[in-house]
């Protein structure tokens, strides 16, 4: 495990930021405080706390983007992205302007505190805004590296924090897809913090692993080259691990090896309501995306007899 | 400052006398309206809207008349832009230039009347209001239109973006100020009373805020400005067609709070 977590690898990565980039500011709704005391005392214009409300937070980071800044709006996944939706959308994507969104929790890190404190929508909504970037780091040095490349590229960005990390840190770049290994039967695209468990379950399995940092814009290119490599193409068959809601980057696939025919299985949260209470390691567990929940789902799909 | 800056800077025209413009039968428009008004012919042509921007109105409407919630704020943005605002047409991203955002985004034809009088666009461009290549819409963008702040239509999104403009300028050290009108309709939405909480509890004088009533809410708001006074705002109402008023009030800073202007049209 890295040292720090995504979350506390957050607020040492924007407070460097913020003592070396003047433009760069933080508004925040009264979750993560903490992270920040050093900036609010260091540069008490550029961390506001604006209070439990988030449509207003989203607002004033665009009026702070109009002049100039680099906002950066945080709270917890809902409430920074399905709550306030229609300001991001309205504010910064068709005002065309840059700003940063970073939420914590993920799907289900707060995993006793009902659905209400869950996020697995994040993706699937930010997905269909014209112009949005999204961000999923697999370890709290990958969001360091990320959000650097990212932040100031002049576009609305999110970046979704997780608990949940993979051990070791992978050499990524924005905007691209990595290939952890090469092999034929199928291509894995794996996303954040599930590289660790798709590793472990198809570790005997002669497939290619393709590792998403960057959900959009999505590195189509990669895909399309690693699918379609060698006589030995795997590329008929994709399967996608996602922390969110399932087959939300389905399209992607599709649209990116077309016109050949693809078989996808996509795994990830299936959309049901969770009603029980539990570590996010036991939500994986139930909702089948443990190591072997995803294993026995590639099994299946691959017809691959069980071990 | 450019020369006109000078000439629409807040306090370089002679003061008003107070009185006997008090809330009454609106004033007839046009070059002559007004003029009857015993003791203020000289103010005649300032206290009324040309008739040129009613002119650039019909131009794009095709009618005579138009939508209430055009003209519930024909009055108060030509106060606006050609006695208040410190702004050059022909430079309308200048940093140094007064903020104005319109939050409603409704009703848009007479704040572009008023930009196309001001020469922020040719007057041509009102001609193809909401055609397919025209810049002006149904609702102001941004990206199309010079003098428009902030593209608008959803309601309650403007108010709160322009207390981050708002505390932008105070981080970059600036003097220039942040008008911005909502609509009383608006004043429905949540975000709404947010940032009237939020900036109600900031030093931010910088900030002055237009909230026309013309009585459209669902909702009845009820003494509205005493609802933000109790925020925390320097708050108060005046007559949404009195020009010398409108002026007075958006050129009497609070020296600490945010100011809120209930504009009162009659419905």
């Amino acid at each position: 495990m890295t040292e720090a977590t995504m979350r506390e690898q957050m607020g040492s990565t924007l407070q460097d930021l913020m003592d070396t980039d003047p433009r760069l500011a933080v508004v925040l709704a009264d979750i993560s405080t903490g992270y920040f005391e050093r900036a609010a005392a260091a540069h008490p214009n550029r961390v506001i706390g604006v209070g439990i409300m988030e449509q207003t937070a989203v607002s004033l980071a665009a009026g702070l983007a109009l002049e100039g800044f680099i906002p950066v709006v945080h709270s917890i996944t809902p409430f920074v992205v399905e709550r306030p939706f229609e300001q991001i959308k309205d504010d910064f994507c068709y005002q065309r302007l840059g700003g940063n969104f970073i939420s914590t929790g993920a799907s289900y890190d707060y995993g006793t505190d009902g659905m209400t404190h869950y996020g697995m929508g994040d993706v699937p909504i930010l997905r269909t805004l014209p112009g949005m970037e999204i961000v999923v780091p697999g370890t709290p040095r990958e969001f360091d590296v990320l959000f650097r490349a990212a932040y100031a590229d002049g576009a609305p960005t999110y970046f979704r924090l997780a608990a949940q990390a993979n051990a070791a840190d992978r050499p990524v770049s924005f905007g691209q897809l990595e290939v952890v290994r090469r092999g034929s039967r199928a291509c894995v695209v794996a996303v954040g913090p599930m590289l660790d468990r798709v590793i472990e379950a198809v570790k005997d399995l002669h497939v290619t692993i393709l590792y998403c940092t960057t959900v959009a814009p999505f590195d189509a290119e990669t895909l399309r080259a690693e699918a379609l490599r060698g006589e030995a193409a795997p590329g008929a068959s994709v399967i996608l691990v996602e922390p969110y809601y399932e087959a939300t980057l389905v399209p992607e696939i599709v649209a990116a090896l077309k016109p050949r025919a693809v078989r996808v299985e996509a795994i990830g949260v299936p959309r049901r309501i969770v009603s029980h209470y539990g570590s996010a390691s036991e939500h994986d567990a139930d909702l089948g995306l443990d190591a072997s929940g995803i294993r026995a789902r590639i099994e299946a799909f691959l017809g691959v007899a069980r071990a | 400052m450019t020369a006109t800056h000078a000439r629409q800077c807040e306090g370089s025209r002679p003061g008003v006398a107070a009185g006997g413009r008090g809330r009454g039968p609106r004033p007839e428009r046009g070059a002559a309206g007004g003029a009857r008004r015993a003791g203020v012919a000289a103010y005649a042509a300032r206290v009324t809207v040309p008739a040129r921007v009613e002119t650039l109105m019909a131009m794009a409407s095709g009618d005579e008349k138009h939508d209430p919630s055009a003209h519930s704020t024909l009055d108060i943005l030509w106060v606006l832009y050609d006695r208040v605002l410190r702004i050059d047409p022909r430079h309308p991203r200048s940093e140094d230039r007064d903020r104005f955002l319109l939050s409603k985004g409704h009703g848009p034809l007479a704040l572009f009347a008023i930009l196309a009088a001001k020469g922020f666009f040719p007057a041509e461009e009102m001609a193809r209001f909401e055609t397919w290549d025209g810049i002006l819409g149904g609702h102001p963008d941004r990206n199309r239109v010079p003098g428009i702040e902030i593209s608008t239509g959803s309601l309650g999104h403007g108010f709160p973006m322009a207390v981050g403009v708002a505390l932008a300028l105070r981080a970059k050290g600036s003097d220039r100020r942040v008008y911005v009108l909502i609509g009383d309709g608006e004043a429905n939405e949540g975000s709404v009373w947010e940032t009237a909480l939020l900036a109600g509890s900031l030093e931010l004088p910088a900030l002055r805020a237009i909230l026309v009533n013309n009585h459209s809410s669902t909702r009845p708001l009820g003494d509205v400005a005493a609802k933000f006074a109790a925020f925390g705002w320097a708050a108060q109402t005046v007559d949404g067609r009195d020009h010398e008023a409108l002026y007075r009030a958006l050129t009497t800073p609070d020296p600490v709070r945010p100011t809120m202007i209930v504009a009162e049209i009659a419905g």
